[in-house]
């Protein structure tokens, strides 16, 4: 696929405003490419994670094969069934219960109630909720809702599945049970695409690596090689911006 | 045209659990915290009713018989649009979190505001029953075509809900225009007062106005006893139909740049 947008920088919100700025002929369109150029094929049954620093567009990417953002050119194509875990409790609605939470997350992700009926022990039970699914959301701890939401996500059988930095919420006890859920899924031939910053996790779970700076891929190929040369990349960077404020002398 | 609409269609129907979902989430939590619950649903049209039954019927004398009936069944009606539109105008804004997270179809949210709008038209025809009951206004056969009139009005609300919602995203004083304009709109349309009392000269206003012919539609039936007019029935018609696929077609246009505003 290969994606490339742009996002307005400067934006009127009103439509007074607008039309000032139109008969001044003020209308600016500045625009702030957040992905240029990026094109990734990603196989099936493949694990990928993407690394970069904040605000070089890792998040954007997710989103953009998630279809939440339509690029401005190029197009995103997706064999399979895609459940994206942009933010944990992203479509939870904090007045309705555990419960209710449920179906309609599972109504986001195209699932029937029925479906979700069957399925809903099961989640219950991994989420670890007990008797608390039947208490309004807004009542449950982060944690708690970072369970429900992952439970959900990876219960409906994806075959795609798009992971932003969710995997370090919850206690460890938990993140083992999602460590070892995910493996199931890679021995299944589950298409994982992961956005992290525990390199440590990303070379646990990952076979392939893309390093992303300003919009545009530096690197891509085995996450060994690939975290190693972003690491350097960081501290190298860190140290060799020494404070140079020892050279002004005071007068 | 007609292919990016059959296929939002479609994409609508494969996502109905959301659908369903969302209309009964929205009716829910709007009579989750108060006391009256539903009923406020019927209190809202009959406070309105005693209100305008005195100004109009007393002050303004005019003679028409069972007044509160005659202007009730206009009223939640035309509540039924105005409040439908005026709530999408805000409805991509409230499921802001939502559509920056996960990808739904757009139209969804619409679609759901004017249902759960629907599901308060439905409890407000309660009231109004019970007020033909107690009036002892007729109920004839043809009241059979008020679910038809129904119809007619939701798709028109959609159409001007599609409309307005992709504008307001971008511009958000749209809404307020558009809230002065609805009650220009009101007073343009035959509800509390009679055609008749419209000059002549001004008559081409009101007959140009699609919410006359959708009001009639609805309102003959159960005030009159009668079917409407079919010159009616067919303006309202192609009012509605005509609107809500121009304004989903203009929606689906603008959908793309949704996630990028909200």
């Amino acid at each position: 696929m290969s994606v490339r947008y742009t996002v307005p920088h400067q934006r009127i919100p009103t439509l007074k405003e607008f039309a000032i700025r139109w008969l001044r002929r003020q209308l600016e369109w500045r625009e702030f490419c957040a992905l240029t150029d990026v094109s990734l094929r990603v196989a099936h049954g493949e694990a990928v994670a993407i690394i970069g620093r904040n605000g070089a567009g890792k998040t954007t990417l997710l989103k953009v094969i998630a279809r939440v953002l339509r690029p401005g050119t190029g197009s995103v194509t997706t064999h399979g069934r895609l459940v994206p875990l942009l933010e944990l409790g992203a479509g939870f609605d904090p007045e309705l219960s555990g419960r209710e939470n449920v179906f309609l997350n599972g109504a986001l992700l195209g699932q029937s109630h029925k479906y979700m009926a069957k399925r809903f022990d099961d989640i219950v039970e991994f989420a670890e909720l007990g008797e608390f699914i039947d208490a309004p959301l807004r009542t449950y701890s982060t944690g708690m809702v970072a369970r429900l939401g992952f439970a959900i996500a990876t219960d409906v059988e994806p075959e795609i599945l798009l992971l932003d930095e969710v995997l370090s919420v919850g206690d460890v006890g938990f993140q083992q049970k999602c460590v070892e859920r995910m493996d199931r899924f890679r021995r299944q031939g589950v298409t994982f695409i992961l956005v992290s910053h525990s390199l440590a996790m990303v070379r646990e779970l990952c076979q392939r690596s893309v390093w992303i700076e300003g919009g545009r891929v530096v690197a891509d190929g085995p996450s060994a090689e690939i975290t190693a040369a972003f690491e350097a990349h960081v501290s190298g960077e860190a140290s060799s911006h020494d404070p140079v404020a020892g050279a002004r002398v005071p007068a | 045209m007609n292919g990016s609409l059959v296929r939002a269609a479609r994409e609508v129907a494969q996502y109905r659990s959301l659908l369903w979902t969302l209309v009964a989430r929205d009716v829910k939590v709007r009579y989750k915290r108060s006391v009256l619950g539903v009923l406020w649903t019927m209190l809202n049209p009959l406070l309105m009713m005693i209100v305008f039954s005195i100004v109009f019927a007393r002050v303004f004398r005019f003679s028409i018989e069972h007044f509160t009936i005659y202007f009730l069944s206009a009223y939640v009606l035309w509540n039924f649009m105005s409040q439908t539109t005026s709530w999408s105008t805000a409805c991509l804004l409230a499921y802001a979190p939502l559509i920056r997270k996960v990808y739904v179809p757009k139209a969804i949210f619409i679609i759901a505001t004017v249902l759960s709008g629907l599901v308060n038209l439905v409890v407000s025809l309660v009231p109004l029953a019970l007020l033909m009951l107690f009036l002892d206004h007729p109920f004839h056969g043809v009241l059979l075509f008020v679910p038809v009139a129904i119809v007619i009005a939701t798709m028109f609300s959609l159409g001007v809900s599609f409309l307005l919602a992709g504008v307001c995203i971008e511009f958000n004083d749209v809404v307020q225009i558009y809230n002065a304009l609805l009650l220009a709109w009101m007073y343009l349309t035959p509800i509390v007062y009679p055609i008749d009392v419209v000059p002549e000269q001004f008559r081409w206003l009101i007959l140009a106005n699609p919410m006359y012919a959708i009001v009639e539609t609805f309102r003959a039936p159960i005030y009159q006893g009668v079917m409407p007019d079919l010159s009616i029935v067919m303006r309202s018609l192609a009012w509605s139909v005509g609107l809500l696929g121009f304004g989903w077609f203009v929606f689906e246009r603008r959908v793309d740049r949704i996630a990028y505003l909200v």
